[in-house]
């Protein structure tokens, strides 16, 4: 695992700013994420929550079936790849590094400082606080979408994970704001990367 | 084959063949892989189109198998669906099926008679009245709907179990199937079907199961989702081949455990 030592050799001005383990990860991630939205908005459209459904342009599977067959499919990959992220994330000490630590105060100057366009990117290899907010939030919000998914997959052989949830009906609806808190960060994260281009090719090439 | 489709009255077995052969209906068929946004950014993302239709498909159903056996692994034959207090009692209780209520199956209490069949001793058809004075018990438990809904109901009846038992069933078969008045059908797994609370049904809400429910007898099982709970049954088979379903035909997973 030749990863794992470019990860504690981070500190090191020529190392990788994202080791490989991140890199690869990530991108297996996001392919998941994005059939298990695309595929979760067509299964949402059969039982609608709210007022409104996803425009079908925009669902995948093109039916019910369909959508589940893609739900049911990446979802191995999602929760596998995130498992493995989450461990590496731990054991290399990567989240402890890189997320911590979050302070109110960081957070609000450094909001401020993004919003007019004065904060700094010089070094990729340090998170400000916004970023590490929203990668933290998002790594919450990863785990509490799987659990109240696999709490509506088998809300019966795992009736204790039901309930902590509220039961089925209300976890249909965490499943459903763990989504949108999901698809909220991916549209500020893919601005962001679009606004910083070396960000996108750091989390590609791994410099 | 033969043996399990022979004609049943009132149903067209041309219409049950022509439903197994198709995997799926045609007009849904050209939309099964259609994505719009997402599967775009898929292919931008990837780099390359790795959903042409018939291979994706394939693989997915593949997949699906897997999944089979996944909740097969999962489904604890002791663990109970939790039950409800009447006063959670959903009403009224949502009528769902792939035809409009009107169309529901009119099945003639006096000419009903329930075909049994396969690996069992006791091939009898059964009565109405027989099949009533069957033992009978209750359970109020929440419906499960693939579409994300859930209702809950409160259902009477005699445990399936109980019923096999009485067939001299063969319980190491692998299956029980379930075929309906109307042409449908669905196979479920032995486990499920000896599960204390799946139930042949014959009441719902204490009253006789009223047609749009499933008149005169349903399949009720709490550990899988709406769509594997026939109703309308007109004939149950014990066997060690997977005759498949309505919908699981289709595309939708076999298993569909809870
Ligand atoms: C829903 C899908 C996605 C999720 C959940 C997600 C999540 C994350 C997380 C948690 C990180 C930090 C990784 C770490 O340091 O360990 C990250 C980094 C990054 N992601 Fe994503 N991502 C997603 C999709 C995307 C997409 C589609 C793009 C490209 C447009 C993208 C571009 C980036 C970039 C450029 C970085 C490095 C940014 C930096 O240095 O701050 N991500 N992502």
């Amino acid at each position: 695992m030749a990863s794992i030592d470019a990860a504690n050799a981070s500190d090191r001005p020529s190392a990788a700013i994202h080791p490989l383990w991140v890199r690869v990860t990530h991108w297996i991630n996001a392919i998941a994420m994005l059939v298990m939205i695309g595929s979760g908005w067509e299964i949402y459209n059969a039982s609608p929550l709210f007022g409104f459904a996803f425009p079908k342009s925009i669902t995948l599977g093109g039916w019910l079936a369909g959508a589940l067959l893609w739900h049911f499919a990446a979802m191995w990959v999602l929760a596998i790849n995130g498992l493995v992220y989450v461990l590496l994330g731990i054991v290399t000490g990567r989240f402890r590094r890189k997320l911590w630590p979050i302070r109110p105060r960081d957070v609000l100057a450094d909001t401020k400082a993004a919003l007019t366009f004065r904060l700094r990117h010089d070094d990729l290899t340090v998170y400000n606080s916004v970023q590490r907010l929203l990668y933290a939030g998002v790594l919450i919000a990863g785990v509490v979408i799987v659990l109240s998914g696999l709490a509506l997959w088998k809300p019966i052989q795992l009736q204790e994970l039901a309930a902590m949830f509220g039961g089925y009906e209300a976890a249909r609806y965490v499943h459903f704001f763990a989504m949108a808190a999901i698809v909220g960060f991916l549209v500020v994260h893919v601005i962001l990367a679009i606004v910083v281009p070396k960000s996108l090719r750091a989390i590609v090439t791994g410099r | 084959m033969a043996r399990i489709r022979k004609p049943i009255p009132g149903v067209d077995p041309k219409l049950l063949i022509k439903d197994a052969a198709r995997l799926l209906p045609d007009p849904t068929r050209r939309l099964f892989l259609r994505g719009g946004a997402s599967l775009g950014a898929l292919t931008f993302l990837t780099g390359c189109d790795i959903v042409d239709g018939a291979s994706a498909e394939k693989v997915l159903r593949r997949i699906s198998e897997f999944n089979d056996g996944a909740q097969a692994m999962l489904f604890n034959p002791n663990k109970l669906a939790p039950t409800y207090p009447e006063s959670a009692i959903t009403r009224p209780f949502p009528f769902n099926a792939y035809y409009p209520e009107d169309d529901a199956p009119e099945v003639d209490a006096a000419d009903f008679k329930l075909e049994v069949g396969g690996l069992i001793d006791n091939k009898e058809p059964w009565t109405l009245e027989r099949l009533y004075a069957l033992p009978r018990e209750s359970q109020i438990t929440r419906h499960i709907c693939v579409e994300g809904w859930s209702a809950v109901g409160s259902w009477q009846g005699v445990r399936l179990s109980e019923f096999l038992t009485r067939l001299g069933a063969d319980t190491r078969a692998k299956y029980v199937w379930f075929q309906c008045a109307e042409g449908y059908s669905t196979t479920i797994d032995m486990p499920t079907a000896l599960h204390p609370q799946t139930q042949l049904t014959f009441r719902f809400d204490n009253e006789i199961l009223p047609r749009k429910y499933g008149f005169p007898m349903k399949c009720r099982m709490p550990t899988k989702l709406g769509f594997k709970n026939p109703k309308h049954v007109i004939g149950v088979h014990v066997t060690n081949k997977d005759l498949g379903g309505y919908w699981e035909d289709k595309g939708y997973n076999w298993f569909s455990g809870l």
